[in-house]
């Protein structure tokens, strides 16, 4: 735990100890943030994109404000590949056990074989595993572009 | 080679202009789309899916197909961008 906190001290960036205390008090509250726009899009605006934005936004700021070895430890670029497609995955699956549980593609209905909640409690649900889906994909690729861009392809230090 | 494809560019664009003409107006009450595809939305749309939020629920059930390729393009974007920009450290 020294350890750590002692490399987070030694290799922050020029951002000073009032930017880092201020980005270490705010992640948990935009990733929380990002976590209800993705869960809260049938109710009110939001929805993958928007909510994955702010929770890849998140990762963002601390690559800002620390530098990207330390926000690359929190998460690392193999989790980070692992999402992207895993997201991608994650919707087109989706579509896919429709289409094997003999409705139409991306028919979320037919997934009430399954698991008995009724063909339209279903679509709602089905909307909600694609928006995680979508979150997750655009969540790791805003934060993989701000790496590779910001480093040249190196993810040695950032911006 | 530059003159070519500057040429093909303005050419699409001109069809793609000329293309609009058939279009029927910004917010024309008498379109096909507004006529049938709208209501159908705006009036169905909560019973269908139960879900509150009319743009949700055509974005991500009656409109899955757009969207999914939506995160496909994004997922796209960023693999290219790995690509392009990785390949540097081998070389050295």
């Amino acid at each position: 735990m020294t350890d750590d906190q002692d490399q987070l001290q030694t290799k922050a960036g020029t951002s000073g100890p009032i930017v880092e205390m201020a980005v270490r008090i705010m992640t948990p509250f935009i990733q929380l943030f990002g976590l209800y726009v993705i869960a809260h899009g049938h109710y009110s605006p939001g929805g993958g994109f928007q909510g994955g934005v702010i929770l890849g936004s998140a990762y963002i700021l601390l690559g800002i404000a620390f530098n990207q070895q330390i926000a690359m430890r929190y998460f690392s670029e193999r989790v980070n590949n692992m999402l992207a497609s895993g997201g991608a995955l994650i919707y087109v699956g989706t579509g896919v056990v429709c289409a094997l549980l003999g409705g139409l593609f991306l028919d979320y209905s037919a997934l009430d074989r399954i698991l008995h909640l009724g063909p339209i409690e279903w679509r709602s649900m089905g909307i909600f595993i694609v928006e995680v889906g979508v979150g997750l994909t655009v969540m790791s690729i805003m934060t993989s572009l701000f790496w590779d861009l910001g480093s040249g392809g190196e993810l040695e230090k950032g911006l | 080679m530059k003159k070519l494809a500057f040429v093909a560019v303005l050419l699409t664009g001109a069809l793609l202009l000329y293309g609009t003409k058939d279009f029927p107006a910004w917010g024309d009450p008498m379109a096909p789309a507004a006529q049938h595809l709208s209501p159908t939305y705006i009036e169905k749309g909560v019973e269908q899916t139960h879900v509150p939020n009319i743009v949700t629920a055509v974005l991500g059930d009656y409109r899955g197909y757009d969207t999914m390729f939506e995160t496909v393009v994004i997922y796209c974007a960023g693999i290219v961008v790995i690509g392009a920009l990785r390949g540097w450290r081998e070389d050295e």
